[in-house]
């Protein structure tokens, strides 16, 4: 591992709380790592497990998943309950095909959580850079041949 | 509400509740449940002769005076005010009803013969274009925080039972008088019963600080008497209520910063509130001859069947949730329904007056558009794809896609008008059939991918 290895890393958020936030808290310059790209859906219950095994297979070494608050704070009803149980599940798999855990994180956080949503750019990725480069992709495409 | 009654557009439906509602915006189906009211209201000219001959001897509480009256089991409600203004038969209280035994002295002292005793449950299916739901507030009921001893003595009220002590139409023709019937020297009126609570609501319910100083007002003007409110804050919002604050306090009534803590009935009768005077540091007992406890407004009990009726939801302090808590606060999540007044949160009357003006004006622009403005943003079903699996139809939470069967097979269908575009289907299709427009698979996927041609 290089001193100099930057993590690249996929967020799913929803447009609604987590997008907001991450909005937010760039408007509010809340001091961040730019190693997070953003991929907006309208829910989190949009997010097909496809899309994260296909952000590592493209090489991301991280991926955030992040919606509404559960109970109540689903712009649609119920659309994080959806996420709630389809994530635990790709856990499994991800473990499975030999993902770190640590490279995976989902979880909730409000339009008025920037500061939440800062704070878990900085932690994630200092948490994936000190699980190193993936490299997924390399993997897959020696297999194939 | 006269006005409304006299309208040429406007049906009322009396003793009736929503037992049903289907459809989407501009096309809902609604099915009226009407509970009889035993009076034909065509002929009844609410003149009272049936109350007045009504054999039910001690009554029953009337619950417009909030029980501090009673009234017969034939009655025009609102002591002869309601709208419509026709007579009633209250089926729990009519003997004739109840046990199938009375003189039915109503019936012979009616001059239109507008009594109808077997008048049955009537269904009314109604196809309208938008909702208004303004299904109002419930009192707090006090006897839920024991502190305040309220059930214990006559002479402790809550807000709504003072409100028709000083009704000219209330029971005692508007003087404000103990149980005794005697003029109170000292009363005490108590802030945030039920508001402002970690044991009740957490909410500030709004309302209740103007309405008790109007109250100490009241008391100071008809009776003279003592006036000391408890309170933590005093909350005058709106405009001029802060005058209204400072006139009260000109008026002589004393103000003692804390929340009354605890209500004693004493031995003889008399009631002593507890509290801290927080501004002196120092408990406080004062010995008053009457306690009004402001209490707060609540959401209906049976908010939540109405709630599942409609499809709207709640939101954590249980009055229905609003679209959008600044931008939209008399829309429902759902196109089409509006809320008007109390029902969203509490409310006083010029806040209700603006809000519910708001969501019929809002109900008229829809309806005169005669078409709704949807979002592209929505998912599609590729017939040829979708392998009638069904998943998808119990997964939306709007209702919004159906079962479309010809022959044996059948597809499944997205109403455009219902669907939100969450995408939740779209996730879900096992067939792939399903496209969130704006959000498809394609996009979402080369979108990844253009993320990683880009090497940084």
């Amino acid at each position: 591992m290089s001193e100099s290895f930057e993590p690249r890393i996929v967020g799913f958020l929803c447009n609604w709380c987590t997008y907001t936030a991450a909005d937010s808290a760039g408007v509010s310059r809340m001091e961040q790592p730019p190693n997070v790209d953003v991929v907006r859906v309208m829910c989190s219950g949009r997010i097909d497990p496809v899309f994260i095994l296909k952000a590592f297979a493209e090489g991301a070494d991280g991926v955030i998943v992040s919606g509404c608050h559960p109970p109540g704070d689903c712009h649609y009803s119920n659309g994080n309950f959806k996420t709630f149980r389809r994530m635990p599940l790709l856990e499994m798999m991800l473990e499975q095909v030999g993902i770190d855990r640590g490279r995976f994180h989902w979880g909730w956080i409000s339009g008025a959580e920037a500061t939440k949503w800062a704070q878990l750019v900085r932690d994630f990725t200092a948490q994936v850079r000190a699980l190193g480069p993936l490299d997924w992709k390399r993997e897959i495409e020696s297999k194939e041949d | 509400m006269m006005d409304a009654g006299r309208h040429p557009n406007i049906t009322l439906l009396t003793c009736s509740e929503v037992a049903e509602v289907s459809g989407y915006v501009g096309n809902f189906q609604v099915k009226v449940r009407q509970h009889p009211r035993y009076v034909n209201v065509d002929l009844c000219t609410g003149c009272g002769a049936c109350t007045e001959a009504c054999v039910l001897k001690k009554g029953v509480p009337n619950e417009f005076d909030a029980g501090l009256s009673r009234r017969k089991a034939v009655y025009v409600p609102m002591n002869g005010q309601g709208v419509p203004m026709k007579a009633v038969i209250d089926d729990q209280a009519c003997l004739f009803l109840t046990r199938g035994k009375c003189t039915q002295a109503c019936v012979e002292a009616c001059p239109t013969q507008a009594l109808v005793f077997d008048q049955p449950e009537q269904i009314h299916e109604l196809d309208v274009g938008a909702i208004v739901v303004a299904t109002g507030f419930e009192m707090f009921d006090p006897t839920r925080l024991s502190s305040y001893s309220y059930g214990k003595s006559p002479n402790i009220i809550d807000g709504l039972e003072f409100e028709r002590l000083s009704s000219a139409t209330g029971p005692t023709e508007g003087e404000i008088l103990t149980a005794e019937g005697k003029k109170p020297e000292r009363v005490a009126i108590i802030h945030c019963v039920g508001s402002r609570d970690e044991n009740a609501n957490r909410y500030c319910s709004r309302v209740c600080c103007m309405y008790a100083l109007k109250h100490a007002h009241l008391v100071r003007d008809k009776t003279g008497a003592e006036v000391f409110e408890f309170y933590m804050d005093i909350r005058a919002f709106g405009k001029d209520y802060e005058e209204f604050y400072e006139r009260v306090q000109q008026e002589g009534v004393y103000f003692v910063r804390g929340r009354g803590a605890e209500v004693l009935v004493l031995d003889g009768g008399q009631v002593q509130v507890r509290a801290e005077n927080t501004n002196l540091g120092i408990p406080v007992a004062i010995n008053v001859d009457m306690v009004v406890l402001a209490t707060a407004m609540e959401a209906p009990r049976d908010t939540d069947a109405v709630a599942s009726t409609l499809g709207i939801s709640r939101s954590a302090n249980g009055f229905f949730q609003e679209a959008h808590p600044k931008l939209r606060p008399f829309h429902t999540n759902t196109d089409g329904i509006f809320l008007a007044g109390s029902c969203q949160a509490p409310k006083d009357v010029p806040d209700t007056v603006a809000h519910a003006s708001a969501a019929a004006a809002e109900a008229l622009a829809l309806l005169s558009r005669g078409e709704v403005v949807i979002s592209p943003t929505i998912a599609v079903v590729d017939e040829q794809l979708c392998s009638s699996c069904k998943t998808c139809i119990s997964l939306c939470p709007y209702s919004a896609i159906s079962f479309v069967s010809e022959d044996t097979t059948g597809t499944a269908q997205v109403n455009e008008a219902l669907c939100k575009g969450c995408g939740t289907c779209v996730a879900a299709c096992p067939a792939g059939a399903i496209t969130a427009r704006h959000f498809s698979d394609l996009q979402i996927l080369s979108e990844i991918e253009g993320l990683f041609a880009l090497k940084v």
